[in-house]
């Protein structure tokens, strides 16, 4: 099981739960076990998610390997200037 | 073939030089062309009527009389956009173009194409809007309140909490920790409002294209961008085209920061062509750049910090309001991740608000969202330090976030160099130097995420081993440079024999818009690969040659050579010979790399900087700055050192004196650079750069990105050194002499 972290005001949506655990071996996996998990992460998994895997920001690389060892936190899109 | 890949071991011989810049012959005679510089048989040219309200209904639009004004041949309107592609992005277009009410001062009604310039003036003097004004918001915090004017309906996601007008559009909340525990072991708690205005990214150089639809669905666009793939995109979307249909090629860009990171003037062109069936230039000018093209955000906040006598900060909180204008925008969230990044905090919270108001919608500015929030931050630690007596510089070393700390958006650091250039800032001469009267210093550390995304690159091998690069991303900020250098430090040939260009749109795959400090980085990722690719190929072509296996060739200072006494006894075979047999050892030799890049890495920055404040006037001068920068490799130092001097430059101009100023009636009261005066050189001291190269993993040669951290630190570092030279703490930016003087008389 993947441990992910999720941000403050998202925790509305993962009955405020700030880490929660999903069956996944990628980013892809980790978003459709969110959202099966918790319908309510659609909305904002819809608009775009990051995910930091051991701390390297990753935009949305669906298939970027993640197992159980590694630190998955959720972040919302970037933009930069 | 040896192994490819990077080692850290790896003795640069291109990169880390300063070669002459490929564009600067261009750009001194003349030769480069900009936006509005192209010019084509039989186009009309164009201009737009804007709104004289902040808020107000349609009642009536009427375009007979301009439409038969002799020498105007199309006008459109919103109306015109519903019959193209009723199915557009509303939100984009919505802001090129206003649909039943206007939304800001400057938002655009209606616009003419004719046979001349002033013709199309004369035009909109024919143009008759009958308005009913509405009730405006300018202000953020009143925006917030219930019973506010309420902007744009409907605009509000799913994450806003009960209780707030419906101009607040999204709500955004990270960190870790028990706030509450961390206040109660607190010797010291300040909390305090910060307010930072509205300031544009002032780039010298206005919107403009050019536009040429032709009857059977195609279309050509030349347009200054930074990123013409979305340009594409967004244009074939509102103007319902294939993406193939429609190339853009972009100018040569006389600056953006990010404040041309999306599109204002180029469907209207589109949309002016295909109604005339003539090619269609429209130039903002400086007025409509100030009031329509949208600049950083405004923010109110709300800082709240606990430290101890000895300096460990115990608990931090921030509440973030940032205005964005009249439509949808997601900056306080990078604000919020951004504001306490840079240290290492047990109990830590920040929140943000966006929020609309009346005003043109913004635009990414440098690291949009970070410099307001750490200015608020980095204020009320410096203003801890003074009541607890404690050396700035020491205090941020002591709470600095390093590797193994859990940052306060999430993710555990990995390697970074905010101690590093900490220990570099104190260690500098100037940090000891002596202050005289009326004089201040003034500190502050800063932080940018950087990121990579979609990027192409093609790297051709020409018969006579020269090597043309081709990618996609405008250079703002000397990318042809550097990514010349990195293809020759490749490849192992000299920089002079590689020419980059930036292609159109039809030329390459996708290529994400020239932001995030991401083309070094990724582009350079993607040449380095490129480069990979073609030298296999080109060892291939020296086995073939050989007549020995592909495995027992390895590539070194830009020659085939044998990998070991067994390969046989060969001499080097270098890129020139094996370019001019190429067609007949197989064809032309190229490398290609296509990539989603991922792991750019973050960075950080510590600005330090001396001002004197005229008591009499109010007036600051900024009397020395140094700006120390963990930049990853630098591959063109100068370009680096120039990105790290120029945000210092335009962060001091928001501190001092930027500032979009609006009247009682909601308009924008000064929209030209006479009176929203950004700095010229004689206001700076020549501003030193100390390059820190703390390298990243994510990168063959570890680069990271150096276009945006520049800005985010000098906000507070200019208010914390006026602050210390006045003797009163400043809590709104720009410090403009007014508002300096205001606070000295205030505090008699």
């Amino acid at each position: 099981m993947v441990k992910i972290k999720v941000w403050g005001s998202l925790q509305t949506a993962t009955n405020n739960e700030e880490y929660v655990e999903v069956d996944a071996s990628n980013f892809k996996e980790v978003l459709d076990a969110l959202v099966s998990k918790y319908p309510k992460l659609k909305p904002q998994i819809k608009r775009g998610v990051s995910v930091a895997i051991d701390g390297v920001i990753y935009k949305d690389s669906w298939f970027t390997p993640i197992n159980d060892s590694n630190e998955v936190v959720l972040m919302p899109y970037m933009e930069g200037g | 073939m040896a192994p490819l890949e990077h080692s850290p071991e790896r003795k640069f011989k291109v990169i880390g030089q300063r070669p002459l810049r490929p564009d600067g012959i261009d750009k001194v005679t003349g030769r480069a062309q900009y936006g509005a510089d192209l010019y084509v048989t039989n186009m009309l040219f164009a201009k737009v009527l804007r709104s004289t309200h902040p808020h107000a209904r349609i009642k009536s639009l009427n375009i007979t009389a301009a439409e038969s004004l002799p020498g105007v041949k199309a006008v459109v309107t919103s109306s015109d956009f519903n019959k193209i592609n009723p199915d557009g992005p509303k939100d984009v277009l919505e802001n090129c173009i206003a649909y039943d009410k206007v939304l800001y001062d400057g938002h655009a009604i209606a616009a003419v194409a004719a046979i001349s310039n002033s013709i199309a003036i004369k035009a909109l003097k024919l143009i008759k809007v009958e308005y009913e004004p509405l009730p405006f918001v300018i202000d953020v915090d009143e925006a917030m309140k219930e019973g506010a004017p309420i902007v744009n309906k409907g605009k509000g996601l799913e994450n806003v909490p009960k209780g707030f007008s419906e101009n607040v559009t999204s709500y955004y909340e990270f960190g870790h920790g028990d706030l509450n525990e961390g206040f109660s072991k607190a010797d010291k708690i300040i909390e305090r409002n910060f307010k930072t205005a509205a300031a544009h990214q002032g780039y010298i150089e206005p919107h403009a294209c050019l536009a040429q639809m032709s009857s059977d669905g195609k279309a050509d666009l030349w347009c200054c961008t930074q990123g013409h793939y979305l340009v594409r995109e967004l244009c074939a979307s509102i103007m319902g085209m294939e993406t193939s249909q429609l190339k853009v090629t972009a100018s040569e860009i006389g600056g953006g920061f990010g404040g041309k990171t999306t599109v204002f003037i180029e469907p209207i062109a589109l949309a002016l062509s295909l109604k005339s069936g003539r090619p269609v230039k429209l130039v903002m000018t400086r007025e409509e750049v100030f009031k329509a093209s949208g600049p950083t955000v405004s923010s109110s906040s709300d800082i709240k910090i606990g430290m101890k006598s000895d300096g460990t900060i115990t608990a931090a909180h921030a509440k973030l309001r940032y205005q964005g204008g009249a439509f949808h925008n997601g900056t306080v969230e990078m604000g919020a991740q951004s504001a306490f990044a840079c240290y290492d905090l047990k109990a830590v919270k920040s929140e943000g608000w966006n929020v609309l108001t009346n005003r043109p919608l913004q635009a990414a500015y440098r690291a949009p969202g970070a410099p307001q929030s750490i200015y608020a931050v980095e204020s009320v630690i410096d203003e801890l330090c003074q009541e607890l007596n404690l050396d700035p510089l020491e205090i941020r070393i002591k709470n600095a976030a390093k590797k193994g700390t859990l940052s306060s958006y999430g993710p555990t650091f990995n390697d970074i160099g905010l101690l590093a250039t900490l220990e570099a800032a104190k260690k500098h001469p100037h940090y000891s130097a002596p202050l005289g009267e009326n004089q201040g210093r003034g500190l502050s550390c800063g932080f940018w995420f950087n990121f990579g995304g979609n990027t192409c690159v093609s790297l051709n091998v020409n018969f006579d081993g020269t090597v043309s690069v081709t990618e996609g991303n405008p250079d703002i900020g000397g990318s042809r440079a550097s990514i010349s250098q990195m293809a020759a430090e490749e490849i192992g040939i000299p920089f002079e024999k590689v020419r980059t260009i930036i292609a159109d749109t039809n030329s390459l795959g996708h290529n994400e818009v020239t932001d995030g400090s991401r083309v070094t980085f990724a582009v350079g990722l993607a040449t380095i690969k490129a480069a990979r690719g073609a030298i296999k190929e080109m060892c291939k072509r020296a086995a073939k040659i050989w007549g020995i296996d592909e495995d027992a060739v390895r590539w070194e200072d830009g020659c085939a050579v044998p990998a070991g006494p067994n390969a046989g006894d060969h001499e080097p075979l270098p890129i020139e010979k094996i370019a001019a047999m190429s067609s007949q050892t197989g064809g032309p030799i190229a490398g290609h790399h296509e990539v989603n890049a991922e792991g750019a890495g973050v960075s950080f920055g510590v600005h330090l900087v001396d001002v004197e404040v005229d008591p009499e006037t109010g007036l600051t001068k900024v009397l020395r700055y140094t700006v120390f920068q963990d930049a990853g490799k630098a591959i063109h130092p100068s370009y680096v050192e120039g990105q790290m001097q120029g945000g210092a430059a335009q962060g001091i101009g928001w501190a001092l004196n930027e500032e979009y100023i609006y009247g009682e009636d909601g308009r924008l009261q000064n929209p030209g650079f006479l009176d929203y005066r950004i700095p010229v050189a004689s206001d700076l001291p020549m501003i030193e750069p100390v390059i820190l190269e703390i390298p990243n993993p994510g990168h063959p040669y570890g680069v990271r990105g150096v276009g945006e951290t520049s800005i985010v630190p000098p906000l507070a570092a200019i208010g914390n050194a006026v602050s210390r030279a006045i003797k009163l703490r400043m809590f709104e930016i720009p410090m403009s002499p007014p508002k300096v003087l205001k606070t000295i008389k205030n505090n008699g």
